[in-house]
């Protein structure tokens, strides 16, 4: 396959994943490879972004996408700060725009975001000359998180090409839903998404996808299944009645997956809502890669990163070449 | 008396019918004749028009001129030099301003800055309810006798039936329309654009055509019962055109409008999250911007308003979802409609002027939009084939929020006349 370094560059920073091609996506799994590697050594560092300033600008609550993304940073060798809103400037009203600008003079490399807003990382991308990478904005799109998901998918299966993959649950709101629907279809897998009507967006299959109406039409169908937590809120805004009907009828239990007529992965992007989209022997059992999804989430965070500061395919293979 | 005669333009009358060169005379504030071969009286100004068109001044039903409140955005004053130069020659003021247009005082008030201002005619619109809030009718006599034409919440509907059903059954009264921002707001709450596969992509709430529609249809019902005028604003959807063209055919009393962004634009100029292109109602379909054509063709939709919205740079500088609705359209009006309903053949000229000015006037019952002997002198000179790129920086709005900066459009105001006098010149704006 040819590699033009050129057409494989990311460019200045990573919104969502609608905007890249193929080779892009294979090439940023294939950077994270050699990066699984450092975080199972007992110095958890290499030199990648040494004397490189990282901020985790972060206006949403978020545990596990934010130390998955610090932890990628520091053993990569990057200084970063955190920066939660609230007891920052923004909870005394300051826009996202000055923000970016007081970011900037600080002459930091690399923002690190995550909003509320669908279409904020582009926003912030487009006024600040440093590095943005999308930690999920509004409902729009969660790149890293969709790649970890693919990099688990493709650890599992050794392919992404021909996987039939299942997104289950409140698809509407959902950027992970998004996110994945782009790089999975881009890498040639076949998707389906499952949930009630009322929390399907409207043309979604325009996208590539199909609709599959029930959790049992979505089991019997896919190789794997990504299960999307169900927001609690989504109950009061009238989109369904019950979290206890929504687990009797579109709930991804042991019992459904028993009458499956093959094993089926389950991935969940965390935090779970045991019990409710999920239970909790599908969640613990064999068959779950929910655990090797947060490990790999370090790995691609530690490519995506090293890609937009600059780095090469060929130094990811020498930092492999350096550890064994 | 001062004297303006208007020599040698293609002379547009949708008033009375004609189209064809000729001169026009204006004398003090009037139209004093219309025909070839005028001589210019002694000390006349005099305009020649040779390859122009020359029309009743444009009218627009809706805009927004936020004074009092927001004069930082745009004044009774700027919005009416905006106006003129955007060959208008008179605009109706919607009432959501701060506080809003709901007494007679405040409508006299912005009567007396257009006034002072003394570029188009500014005629404000009061509001139907106090405060805007749909709780209890404003006092629809004191705003007519106070200057106001029509009655409207516009920037939110009348949401509850039975007010709309009263404001239309009062409204009768005293021979005004009630404008009707149509949006069940149950279904548009928290919306940013439309509802569709560009929404679904961009990951925003999205705002379905069956909000208006379902408002349309209501507010269509409700006209029909109570034999009140209802004019919608705004219209955007497929749906609403063909529940306006029923409504027609049984014979209620609807009138509807469309802005130049509601024909031109969809909803893929939302792309990039660009703030400029989020308005209310939002950007729709290629089929929804088809219908719209097709409604103002057949006169379905009876007249273009630009919905003129200013806002300040940095409050459109934001998150999509946070940026305020609306852009601004005096200037840019009348060159997308020629370049979108004229040149691509949807609408001839004296039919765009029609739907410009003179059905405008006919339905909030206004001065103007006619050239007959006698009328007030507020006239248009424009070249229609000019092309010209739009450039904001230039405008005389205060306010610079449009999604056609950069674009090139068809035509052009070069003279603007009020009452009898020139109060835009292209040749020394």
């Amino acid at each position: 396959m040819p590699t033009d370094a050129a057409s494989l560059a990311l460019g200045k920073d990573l919104v969502g994943l609608e905007t890249l091609s193929p080779a892009q996506l294979r090439f940023i799994l294939d950077t994270a490879e050699p990066f699984k590697e450092v975080s199972e050594r007992a110095i958890k560092k290499v030199p990648a972004l040494r004397g490189k300033t990282i901020v985790n600008l972060f206006f949403e609550a978020s545990t596990r996408t934010r130390i998955s993304f610090e932890f990628a940073e520091k053993r990569l060798s990057a200084d970063t700060v955190n920066v939660a809103t609230q007891g920052s400037s923004v909870s005394k009203g300051e826009t996202l725009v000055d923000t970016a600008r007081n970011l900037e003079a600080m002459r930091i490399d690399m923002v690190v975001i995550r909003h509320g807003s669908s279409g904020a990382a582009k926003f912030l991308g487009d006024r600040i000359a440093s590095n943005v990478i999308n930690a999920g904005d509004g409902k729009h799109e969660h790149p890293t998180q969709a790649l970890l998901d693919l990099l688990t998918l493709r650890d599992k299966f050794g392919r992404i090409e021909g996987l039939k993959v299942a997104i289950c649950g409140d698809i509407l709101h959902s950027r992970v839903a998004r996110s994945n629907i782009w790089g999975l279809t881009k890498l040639g897998a076949e998707v389906g998404v499952c949930g009630p009507p009322s929390l399907l967006p409207r043309d979604i299959e325009e996208l590539g996808v199909t609709i599959l109406p029930r959790i049992e039409d979505a089991i019997a169908w896919a190789d794997a299944l990504n299960v999307l937590r169900l927001q609690l809120e989504r109950m009061q805004a009238g989109f369904i009645p019950s979290l206890r009907e929504y687990n009797r009828v579109f709930g991804v239990t042991r019992d459904r997956l028993a009458r499956a007529p093959k094993d089926l992965v389950i991935l969940h992007p965390g935090p779970m809502n045991r019990g409710v989209e999920i239970d909790s022997d599908v969640a613990d059992g064999e068959h779950s890669v929910i655990l090797p999804q947060v490990t790999n989430g370090v790995a691609v965070r530690m490519a995506v990163l090293y890609l937009l500061a600059g780095g090469t395919g060929a130094v990811a293979a020498a930092a492999r070449g350096e550890a064994a | 008396m001062t004297s303006i005669l208007i020599r040698g333009g293609r002379v547009i009358d949708p008033s009375r019918g004609t189209d064809g060169v000729a001169d026009v005379l204006v004398e003090g504030n009037t139209i004093a004749a219309v025909g070839r071969g005028i001589e210019a009286p002694d000390g006349a100004q005099v305009i020649d028009a040779t390859g122009k068109v020359v029309a009743p001044g444009l009218i627009d039903l809706h805009v927004h001129l936020r004074e009092p409140g927001q004069e930082d955005l745009e004044t009774v004053a700027s919005g009416a030099m905006a106006a003129a130069a955007g060959g208008f020659t008179a605009v109706c003021a919607m009432p959501n301003t701060d506080p809003v247009t709901d007494n007679q005082a405040a409508v006299g008030f912005i009567v007396s800055q257009a006034q002072r201002a003394g570029k188009a005619r500014v005629y404000p619109i009061g509001a139907v309810t106090l405060g805007q809030r749909g709780e209890q009718l404003a006092e629809f006599g004191e705003l007519v006798g106070a200057g106001a034409v029509a009655v409207s919440d516009d920037g939110k509907p009348v949401g509850s039936s039975h007010m709309m059903r009263t404001a239309l059954e009062y409204a009768r009264t005293f021979g005004i329309p009630v404008a009707n921002h149509c949006e069940e707001m149950s279904l548009a709450q928290g919306g940013a654009m439309h509802e569709g596969l560009v929404s679904t992509r961009l990951g925003l709430k999205g705002i379905p055509a069956a909000a208006e529609e379902i408002m349309v249809a209501r507010d269509i019902i409700l006209a029909e019962l109570t034999g009140g005028h209802v004019h919608l604003c705004h219209m955007s959807t497929r749906g609403s055109v063909e529940l306006i063209r029923r409504g027609k055919e049984k014979g209620v009393r609807v009138t509807a409008e469309a802005t130049p962004h509601h024909f031109s634009l969809t909803h893929e100029r939302c792309e990039g999250y660009d703030t400029n292109a989020k308005m209310n109602p939002p950007l729709r379909e290629h089929e929804d911007v088809e219908a719209i054509r097709q409604g103002l063709k057949d006169g379905t939709i009876d007249v273009i308003a630009s919905d003129h919205a200013p806002h300040h740079y940095d409050a459109k500088e934001r998150e999509f979802d946070n940026a305020p609705n609306g852009i601004i359209g005096l200037e840019t009006a009348l060159g997308v409609a020629i370049r979108d309903l004229v040149e691509s053949g949807v609408l001839s000229l004296p039919a765009l002027i029609d739907r410009m000015s003179t059905r405008a006037a006919r339905i909030f019952n206004l001065p103007g939009g006619t050239l007959a002997v006698g009328a007030p002198a507020d006239v248009v000179v424009l070249d229609p084939t000019e092309r010209w790129i739009v450039r904001p920086e230039s405008f005389r709005s205060k306010s610079r929020n449009t999604p056609y900066a950069g674009a090139e459009l068809v035509g052009r105001a070069h003279q603007t006349v009020v009452r009898g006098r020139i109060v835009f010149d292209i040749r020394t704006a």
